[in-house]
């Protein structure tokens, strides 16, 4: 490979490894400060990258819009409607054990799931919605487009970390952190608790629907197959226990690690001979899956552990 | 002398990495009835715990007839004959009565099931008609009964009380430090932790007082509710009929 | 008439019957594990798998083969039990929950390596239905079904009702910290809950094979109706889950039987129904319908 090449073999690193980052910190203000468990990330990804995409993606006449409007119109709308599902989803389940939240969100993950399938005049079902356009994409082209267009999932990737980090320094993010670890003592702290939490998974879905928008413009298509839903879910988990739960920066890290080591395992199963190369796939996940179990035994404070914000004075 | 059936020497324990107990010692003999009081927080619950291998003891020793039971674990100290009955949350809410001295038997079961199930019922007659019923149903005192029932179905040496009249009517209170002295005439070591400081020192053959986790009385039941510092600091204030909740102790 | 018994009713009761064997394990060990399995789909396939591999080496039927694919299913339960739930013991339960969610994955992608992804058939051909009275058509593997799902139900009230096992399960399920007091091993409770609920889920899969196909998402697939009827059976309540998971299969067969001309559901939203049950129980009952325990 060319110096070349290899930068911008970087640069599509950095772009997924950005969107990941996204995910990441938003996984960590539900569970890493609201110390709720969200199974069902995929979804509120889903939820973004359709919007995006039917927002964003020119007249199209096998389903409804494009609506053609610009990317950040379009990045706003994906956030408040996948927040408009976090919102409903914690207001029935903040109340009760992790647990059951856990199982609703697997569950709406997989609505989400079916109404992309079955409903064709919304998401042109299996085919995908294509022509999903890039900011900015009529000034440069090429490799300058995937410049900037990091640049931007950068830009995306600070505004989410600021708020992340507002949350981390308010003084219910400081109690819930206390807590987190303790599910006893947070049933029995009461309403003011399930209203933060209740924020802090809607902030979360927000950003996650807005890294789904992000995904779709950079794919340039969308459908149901564009990503491994569990897949999604799965690795943003890995990445936050791996990186530090609680811990902004350590969310980030974990996310560019992770996806670097995601990356490497399919460099390494490219190398397997052909009659396994098919399942090469299926190797990474079992050696993610391994990966978690190694990390939430040995690693679980993460490989930035979590320090508790100072104090400041007011 | 004997050996004592239960030795706490030089205990310090607590929960996680914090200590709530110091230095503590007790000695309690055959046939008799040791009792703990003291004022809430002074520790007594989680002495009784350290004894029951559900927190964790820093220093000290806990001897059972002359051995170590500090690594013994808590499911097999039934089987060696000790029992105990927690404050709160001390029955199967969801089992018949029956199920309940039913389960009392499974880690150590008496020679004959039959004749000890009537024997125990026979002390506690308030549970013979409600057999069928659920735990859960049963009145506060009911309970309390059950829960003293279902750890005497293993036919224990040494039972372990954590404040057994917690919550209870007067009327009821009665009742259980009646059946106490009862349940000791058939042979029994009572050890336990009572509010109701008073009633439980009458009835106490040994009786000690803890104050901030350390041992600050010690004597006969008689000596301790005759000692004027004791009755002034912890005894004057407790009217007859209080009626102190809970003192769970825990952080 | 017949139509609505041959093709919604049957059916919703054989799917009914796999979530309820499904689900009395969920319900089971988040009863005394006090964690959701999020693995417990992916325990389905993989008793349905080693019953594959039996019918294809030995050349035996699935049911035959259906008792070694069950102990198989519950050593592999046992093991992930002590290598990767018993280490996160004393914890809070929600890393338990993680862990099951990274082994549902391991569990899978397992499969897909040492099976392939394509689906197979136990045994190839058309089963031709038993006609009964003229018109009651039922598939023998439906009957197969539903009758061992209902002598499991009988075995399981008695096991739990009057065996001692049965009654120190129900005891650490109430409360785990009064057992260990009162001389229950709860290791040995928790390791045999582990056993009965990979059996049951072992031939769930199997049971899942017989009546449409064996493939790699044929337990993840099933895990929220599991789950839902679960929670419908109230949490720590087996004979419960059995009675969710036969309501909840049968409430996804009928929501697409079409009344005056209009089904209320199109089929491709069946498993839909299934989440709908599980929000309104959290809203209204999250205690489920026979007063299970919330856990908190």
């Amino acid at each position: 490979m060319t110096a070349d090449g290899l930068f911008f073999y970087f640069v599509a690193f950095m772009t997924m490894g950005g969107i990941y980052a996204i995910l990441c910190l938003a996984l960590n203000m539900q569970w890493g400060f609201g110390g709720l468990f969200n199974a069902g990330i995929a979804g509120f990804y889903a939820v973004g990258a359709y919007t995006g995409a039917i927002l964003t993606s020119a007249r199209s006449a096998s389903h409804v819009g494009g609506f053609d409007l610009p990317i950040v119109v379009g990045l706003i709308v994906a956030g408040i409607l996948s927040g408009l599902v976090g919102w409903a989803i914690a207001r029935i389940c903040v109340r009760l054990k992790a647990d059951y939240l856990a199982m609703a969100s697997i569950g709406i993950a997989e609505i989400i799931r079916l109404i992309v399938v079955n409903e064709e005049w919304l998401t042109n079902g299996s085919l995908g919605i294509a022509g999903i356009p890039r900011p900015l994409e009529k000034l440069f082209n090429g490799r300058e487009a995937e410049l900037v267009f990091v640049v931007f999932v950068w830009i995306l990737v600070a505004v989410t970390y600021l708020v992340a980090q507002r949350l981390r320094v308010s003084p219910w993010g400081r109690v819930m952190r206390a807590i987190r670890d303790n599910d006893v003592a947070a049933a029995s702290i009461g309403k003011d608790i399930q209203r933060f939490q209740t924020e802090t998974f809607i902030v979360g879905a927000v950003f996650m629907g807005i890294a789904g928008a992000l995904s779709a413009h950079y794919f340039k298509f969308f459908s149901p197959d564009a990503t491994e839903p569990l897949l999604v879910t799965f690795l943003t988990w890995v990445m936050l226990i791996a990186g530090g739960s609680g811990n902004n920066r350590g969310a980030i890290a974990g996310a560019l690690i992770i996806w670097a080591i995601w990356s490497l395992t399919e460099m390494l199963t490219n190398q397997l001979p052909t009659e396994w190369a098919t399942r090469s796939a299926y190797i990474r996940m079992l050696l993610i899956g391994l990966f978690l179990q190694f990390v939430l035994q040995r690693f679980r404070s993460g490989l930035v552990p979590e320090k508790p914000p100072e104090l400041r004075p007011r | 002398m004997n050996t004592p059936v239960l030795v706490i020497e030089n205990l310090t324990a607590g929960y996680g990495t914090t200590a709530i107990v110091h230095d503590v010692n007790v000695t309690l003999q055959e046939r008799e009835i040791a009792v703990i009081v003291g004022p809430n927080g002074a520790g007594k619950s989680t002495l009784l715990k350290a004894v029951f291998g559900l927190n964790n003891c820093f220093s000290g020793d806990i001897l059972y007839r002359g051995s170590s039971i500090l690594k013994t674990g808590t499911a097999n100290l039934v089987p060696m004959g000790i029992s105990a009955v927690p404050q709160s949350g001390n029955v199967f809410p969801s089992l018949s009565v029956t199920e309940n001295l039913e389960i009392g038997t499974y880690a150590r079961a008496p020679k004959n099931k039959a004749h000890t199930m009537a024997r125990i019922l026979s002390l506690f007659p308030d549970l013979k008609d409600k057999l069928k019923q659920d735990a859960g149903e049963l009145s506060g005192g009911q309970r309390q009964m059950l829960a003293i029932a279902r750890a005497l179905m293993s036919e224990p040496q040494l039972l372990l009380l954590d404040e057994p009249t917690a919550g209870l009517s007067p009327a009821f209170l009665e009742i259980i430090f009646d059946l106490i002295l009862e349940i000791r005439s058939t042979g029994l070591s009572i050890l336990m932790v009572e509010q109701n400081a008073r009633q439980a020192l009458r009835i106490a053959d040994t009786g000690y007082v803890l104050v901030n986790g350390e041992n600050a009385y010690t004597g006969s039941g008689t000596e301790l509710l005759a000692n004027d510092e004791v009755r002034r600091s912890f005894l004057g204030g407790q009217a007859r009929l209080k009626s102190k909740q809970s003192d769970s102790d825990s952080p | 008439m017949m139509e609505f018994i041959n093709f919604y009713l049957i059916p919703g009761i054989t799917l009914g019957s796999i979530y309820a064997l499904g689900a009395v394990g969920v319900s089971m060990i988040f009863g005394i594990l006090r964690f959701a399995h999020f693995a417990h789909g992916d325990l389905m396939t993989t008793g349905a798998y080693i019953a594959l591999m039996l019918v294809w080496v030995l050349g035996v039927s699935p049911l035959v083969a259906m008792p070694i694919a069950m102990a198989g299913t519950a050593i592999v339960a046992l093991l992930l039990d002590r290598l990767f739930y018993r280490p996160l013991r004393e914890l809070p339960t929600i890393y338990t929950v993680i862990a099951s969610f990274g082994v549902a994955l391991i569990l899978r992608s397992l499969i897909q390596v040492l099976w392939g992804t394509e689906a197979h058939v136990y045994s190839p051909g058309f089963q031709k239905p038993l006609i009964f009275f003229d018109s009651l058509r039922i598939a023998s593997r439906h009957i197969q079904i539903i009758s061992t799902t209902l002598a499991i139900a009988v075995a399981l009230h008695f096991f739990l009702k009057h065996s001692r096992l049965g009654r120190s399960m129900r005891a650490v399920s109430d409360d785990p910290e009064l057992a260990r007091i009162a001389g229950i091993r709860t290791e040995r409770v928790i390791a045999f809950t582990w056993i009965t609920g990979a059996c049951l889920a072992a031939m769930a899969g199997i049971f899942v094979g017989l009546d449409t196909d064996v493939h790699t998402n044929l337990g993840w697939n099933m895990l929220l109706p599991m789950f839902a009827a679960a929670l419908l059976g109230g949490i720590g309540k087996p004979m419960g889950a059995i009675a969710g998971g036969l309501i909840i299969g049968i409430a996804e067969e009928l929501v697409s039987y079409p009344v005056l001309g209009v089904s209320l559901l199109s089929p491709s939203y069946k498993s839909a129904v299934a989440f709908i049950i599980m929000l309104v129980l959290l809203i209204f009952r999250p205690q489920g319908l026979f007063k299970g325990r919330l856990l908190q």
